[in-house]
């Protein structure tokens, strides 16, 4: 069973000529089929911790460690990172002029699973994923990203999640700037996904919105560069109810 | 993008300047009182040399171009070697191949040198090329000439004529090692439709320099794809004129410039006519130290060519730190009474984050690279509209992919 495990893990980021310490001390156990949501205010490092994970390049890892089925992720490359089974959703998805969503999803797959899907079966199985998330077939011809709503990049992301089956997935603010019927379609295809039972999903959102149709089984309070409470969905409900003062105003330290 | 749209009160539209890395020439217009495409070059069109001082390298028209490269096509010394380059035409049937003298009057119908490097050539080639389509002849197979450089220096003039309602596709293959200047002519008859693709896959150290003048008939349609992969210096200077109403322009060019290169891509559309169109789209990928493109697109409507219709755009994509693009869209109008009037022109960074987006999906950081410029590419490629040329060009493209994109 996958199990993605970070410990202690600090990073920190160049700002304006100074290091700043943006995640200080993470402790986190994501198994194959659990689903935690990470909850906290803007600016508590929760993005960072996602980015993190993945490898960008901006971030500089001082401190910890991150496995996934006891393999060092931070000693892989970013391509490595996402071949061993880490997915990252992106908040704001990057735009790739020339590159046709087809190609782009062609590529992934063939570099994520060893070799180049079989074309007869791939074509089926991208038109069925597109359509279980409402995406026109014209989608596929449109350059990655470009000119696409907010909506649309959101599903995008949520299609790359269904086609590439990873362990855990990491899902960065996928809630936001979505209306409601968009978080609804882009929620399913999480929940599909969810529901085979073969992926670890850690849920970044701002909001307790999106829990209401992802159900997580953990909840944890981000603040401060670390994790400062961890529940069941039942903290989430609480989050609802008394927002984050209690965590920014001096709880952080508790 | 600037855009100017049947405007009446716009004589003229211009953006221009270098333009660094990155920055496109959004929101630069200005209006000018006259003509600047023909006022600002150094010297009036001639066929003589003599005509033009030796360029020191601050004129509008060479501020960009390495003089020092150029060796000495510029200033007169240098010399034809005689075993400069070999050229090679292959005609299917129906075409009259001819190589004739200086004094043939077929020569220079298209369009006089406007530089001295162009008259330079005008005055030291020896013998020409002259490609004949008669008239309503309709070619199945493409007119190949290789031009094959073998270390010399050489001057050159190449004449492709179209008779009235002839169709033809010519492709011309620069390859090898040379220092050439030479100019081509291309005459379209009535009702003509004409394919070039020129190709400039010259070795690392070439040097080719060649204003390529296109004299279109009414109602004729002239396509022009310009790709340029090698060469330590090119420079091209594709320039449109119309010979009647009716005619159609579409000017295509592709060109990857490596660490070093000099590829100058310079365009004048000029409707003199009423009632013609043109299209114009040049793309290139840029990468490593020193790599530079230049790309000029003029388009200048006179007074008289009322109806036109034109759109003229460059895309540039640099690859890596240390490459250098200067592209400078100028459109000039002097009526109002056209259909249509715009340019575009914008320089992007293949940039991290792209990278981390496709390699977050486990795409290797090379092939990420190669999937980006591919597709960069294959846009263009897929709007020239002969199979088996674009074909050609994307395993070009492939190759040049495997050879140097790291």
């Amino acid at each position: 069973m996958a199990t993605l495990e970070i410990r202690d893990l600090h990073v920190t980021v160049e700002a304006d000529n100074a290091t700043k310490e943006i995640l200080k001390g993470v402790d986190l156990t994501v198994k194959q089929g659990e689903t935690h949501a990470i909850m906290g205010p803007n600016g508590s490092g929760k993005s960072t911790l996602a980015y993190s994970l993945a490898g960008h390049p901006k971030y500089t890892i001082t401190g910890g460690t991150v496995l996934l089925d006891g393999e060092d992720v931070l000693e892989m490359s970013v391509d490595e990172r996402a071949r061993a089974g880490l997915f990252l959703a992106m908040q704001y998805p990057v735009e790739v002029p020339g590159v046709s969503v087809s190609n782009f999803l062609r590529t992934s797959a063939t570099a994520i699973r060893g070799e180049a899907p079989k074309l007869r079966t791939w074509v089926k199985e991208v038109r069925e994923a597109m359509e279980r998330l409402n995406m026109d077939p014209a989608f596929a011809e449109r350059n990655v990203n470009e000119g696409f709503s907010g909506g649309e990049k959101k599903r995008h992301e949520i299609l790359q999640l269904e086609l590439l089956k990873p362990k855990v997935a990491i899902l960065d603010e996928t809630d936001s700037g979505l209306d409601v019927d968009a978080l609804r379609i882009v929620s399913e295809g999480v929940n599909r996904v969810r529901e085979t039972g073969e992926v670890g999903t850690l849920l970044i959102t701002h909001y307790t919105r999106i829990l209401r149709y992802i159900k997580p089984d953990f909840v944890h309070v981000f603040s401060g560069g670390r994790i400062v409470e961890s529940g069941g969905a039942e903290l989430a409900d609480k989050l609802e109810n008394e927002g984050y003062e209690a965590y920014t105003k001096g709880g952080a330290s508790a | 993008m600037a855009e100017a749209q049947n405007s009446p009160v716009l004589n003229s539209v211009r953006a221009g300047g270098p333009l660094p890395v990155g920055s496109t020439t959004a929101g630069s217009i200005a209006v000018a009182a006259e003509s600047t495409v023909v006022s600002r070059m150094s010297a009036p069109p001639s066929f003589d040399v003599a005509d033009f001082p030796v360029p020191h390298g601050r004129e509008e028209e060479w501020r960009f171009t390495p003089l020092e490269r150029l060796r000495g096509l510029h200033d007169g010394t240098a010399v034809a070697t005689g075993d400069g380059v070999k050229v090679t035409v292959d005609a299917p049937e129906g075409v009259v191949v001819e190589t004739v003298g200086r004094d043939d009057a077929r020569i220079g119908r298209a369009g006089t040198p406007v530089d001295r490097i162009a008259a330079q050539a005008y005055s030291a080639f020896e013998k020409a090329s002259v490609v004949t389509v008669p008239k309503e002849t309709v070619l199945t197979e493409p007119i190949r000439i290789a031009v094959h450089g073998q270390g010399g220096v050489a001057f050159g003039h190449q004449v492709i004529e179209l008779g009235a309602f002839a169709e033809a596709v010519v492709v011309i293959d620069h390859t090898g090692d040379a220092v050439l200047a030479a100019n081509v002519d291309y005459v379209l008859g009535d009702g003509a439709k004409l394919t070039v693709v020129s190709v400039q896959d010259w070795d690392d150290k070439a040097v080719h320099v060649g204003q390529h003048n296109t004299l279109i008939g009414r109602d004729a349609s002239f396509k022009s794809v310009v790709v340029t992969f090698g060469g330590d210096v090119v420079r091209l200077h594709p320039r449109i004129t119309y010979a009647g109403p009716g005619g159609e322009a579409e000017l295509f060019g592709l060109y990857f410039t490596d660490a070093g290169q000099h590829q100058e891509h310079r365009l004048l559309v000029t409707h003199n006519v009423p009632h013609c169109k043109s299209n114009v789209v040049y793309k290139g990928a840029l990468q490593g130290e020193a790599a530079h493109a230049v790309w000029i697109g003029d388009v200048l409507i006179e007074a008289k060519a009322e109806g036109t219709d034109t759109y003229e755009m460059n895309r540039n994509l640099v690859l890596t730190d240390g490459a250098r693009v200067d592209s400078v869209p100028n459109l000039e109008i002097e009526t109002g009474e056209i259909v249509g009037a715009g340019h575009a022109s914008a320089t992007g960074r293949f940039d991290d984050e792209q990278l981390f987006y496709l390699m977050a999906r486990g795409i290797p950081e090379h092939e990420a690279r190669r999937l980006v410029v591919r597709g960069f590419f294959a846009e263009l490629v897929q709007q020239i509209g002969v199979a088996d040329i674009e074909e050609r060009l994307l395993t070009k493209i492939e190759e040049e992919l495997e050879a140097s994109v790291a």
